[in-house]
């Protein structure tokens, strides 16, 4: 190497991918002990490194967009192996109200705020998206941190997390059609094609699980991780092409797969995952220009707050419905309130497509006030006044 | 006597089970995906939520429910002998038909009458395991039944329908 030639191109690559995943590292320990979800620091991260960040990343922004898309449909599939199709239709046929309850309340507003900015059809149906889905990984990995898995609220969140998780598989799709212009016919037959598979699958998995788990059950660990990658991949990219979006495709291959296949899948894919949804994140927080920022906070800071009260009353009345007391209708209200992973999915979708490209900026803004917001008032339900009951000396509870 | 059990669904979690008991106090169980189980006493302010919780890995969990369930399986296995039946371990050979293939495509139920209770694999016990369990060569089966009933699925496991399967090893000694 002569001297004073730039770093090769390899190199830099080299260079630039290890520095980036070591600070993630780093930033993953932090979160640890302080008890944050990770998504906010990756997010953070990103927006340090990208253009006009600290740290360009020339050479690697490639490799990590690629990444990135394999990141959004990794999310999805282990978000379909985790849940069964069994438990998808009973929440459904259970929480459908509350679920209806949710969409409308969380996604008119943003809708209503993106119309009132003058940024069209597109873009309404993108913040749409955006206000309206919960975090799925942050709430599950809240509610286990502060030992509330056994609470009797918490099967009703994550009944509204299944319906949300659910309603994404028609949403994506007429997103994904609205935004390559399909026109109303074509979004009609984006979201006839959606509901058709969604239902097909579900039936299929629910009857003929255990032979469609056959095409990749293998006793080899390897193999195993090769076969359900290299189909969710084939048909996340077959429903690109469809446009219905290729997450939808690897979220439908979660479900079909069952039994003690999914099982194992999740235990060899849970680090596979971590590695390209952190590149997810940090690729979403790299394309967007810190510069821009400060000119979405107040609006940014505007749809938290209406996003945090709409959420507090989906929660409170889902937890209600399912028998909770005062404090148990609270705890769940709050539980619901951080938005993560689906509303950057949806605003890269968006931004990537040409649309408002201030959804971009925005969204990183809001997720990260949400969870906040979230983390500073998690622990109020807890001291709220008992229900009045206490009368001299109530037994205590052998422990 | 029986005892009032709750169930839950945790979608994406795993399951939870609210025990009531005489006392009127309640206990939960969470039993995750994981196979860690959180094991809750639940407050008695606030009804729905747990005011003690211990966090027990599966081996941990394994050997709890040992220690409270160990007497009475035992005096469910010493009646059982009364009725004739046996309780055994059958291995998979490697070598078996079986071997790689879901426990339900044996049949051992149909064919013999003898039912499997357990799969024993590196050193763990998996309970009731369902028939879309997948059998692996080296594991060790627990079944009960009558003795022809056991003998006829060591055979149908060792691949040698109608023989006597050769290498097994007994659980119990033979009823007498």
């Amino acid at each position: 190497m002569a001297s004073g030639s730039p770093v090769s191109h390899a190199s830099a690559l080299l260079i630039q991918l290890g520095a980036v995943l070591f600070v993630l590292g780093l930033l993953g320990r932090l979160a640890g002990v302080v008890k944050v979800p990770v998504i906010p620091l990756y997010l953070l991260a990103g927006l340090a490194f990208g253009q006009g960040g600290f740290a360009s990343l020339e050479e690697s922004q490639e490799f990590i967009s690629v990444a990135a898309e394999i990141g959004v449909i990794l999310l999805l599939l282990m978000l379909g192996l985790e849940y069964s199709a069994g438990e998808l239709l009973g929440n459904l046929r259970t929480q459908a109200p509350v679920g209806a309850l949710d969409a409308v309340l969380n996604a008119v507003p943003g809708a209503a705020v993106a119309l009132l900015a003058g940024w069209g059809a597109e873009a309404a149906v993108a913040l749409a998206g955006i206000t309206w889905v919960s975090s799925s990984g942050v709430i599950a990995k809240v509610l286990s941190d502060l030992g509330r898995l056994g609470n009797r609220e918490t099967p009703s969140i994550l009944g509204v997390l299944v319906v949300e998780d659910l309603s994404m598989a028609i949403y994506l799709p007429l997103l994904t059609a609205l935004l390559a212009g399909s026109g109303v016919a074509g979004v009609t037959l984006a979201v006839v094609i959606a509901l058709v598979t969604v239902t097909t699958v579900l039936i299929v998995a629910t009857r003929f699980g255990r032979q469609v788990t056959r095409l990749v059950s293998t006793d080899d660990a390897e193999s195993l991780l090769l076969g359900t990658l290299g189909l969710t991949v084939l048909v996340a990219g077959i429903a690109q092409e469809l446009k219905v979006s290729s997450a939808v495709g690897a979220f439908l291959v979660g479900i079909a797969l069952s039994g003690t296949v999914a099982e194992t899948a999740v235990e060899l894919l849970t680090p596979i995952r971590d590695l390209f949804a952190a590149a997810f994140f940090v690729f979403f927080g790299l394309s967007t220009e810190p510069g821009s920022l400060p000119g979405v906070l107040a609006l940014a800071a505007l749809l938290a707050a209406i996003g945090t009260l709409t959420k507090l009353a989906t929660g409170y009345v889902a937890a209600a419905r399912s028998g909770a007391r005062r404090r148990g209708r609270w705890r769940a209200a709050v539980a619901l309130v951080p938005r993560g992973e689906f509303s950057v999915v949806v605003a890269a979708l968006a931004v990537q497509a040409g649309a408002e490209p201030r959804l971009g900026p925005l969204t990183a803004c809001y997720v990260l006030l949400t969870i906040i917001i979230a983390a500073a008032i998690s622990g109020v339900p807890d001291r709220l006044a008992a229900t009045p009951r206490r009368r001299g000396s109530s037994q205590p509870v052998a422990a | 006597m029986t005892v009032t059990i709750s169930s839950r669904g945790l979608p994406g979690i795993g399951v939870c089970q609210e025990l009531e008991l005489a006392d009127g106090s309640r206990l939960g169980i969470v039993t995750r995906r994981s196979g860690k189980r959180d094991l809750l006493v639940y407050g008695a302010d606030d009804p729905d939520a747990a005011s003690a919780r211990v966090v027990l890995t599966e081996p941990e969990a394994n050997a709890v429910a040992e220690i409270l369930g160990g007497p009475q399986l035992l005096t469910a296995l010493a009646g059982l002998h009364g009725d004739g039946l046996v309780v055994e371990q059958l291995p998979v050979p490697p070598s078996s038909p079986y071997a790689g293939r879901p426990l339900g495509d044996t049949r051992a139920r149909t064919r013999t009458g003898a039912s499997i209770v357990a799969v024993l694999r590196d050193s763990t016990a998996i309970t009731s395991p369902g028939p879309e369990f997948g059998l692996r060569g080296g594991d060790l089966i627990a079944v009960v039944g009558t003795q022809a009933a056991v003998d006829q699925l060591a055979a149908i496991l060792d691949g040698t329908n109608g023989t006597n399967g050769t290498d097994r090893t007994d659980a119990t000694p033979p009823a007498s």
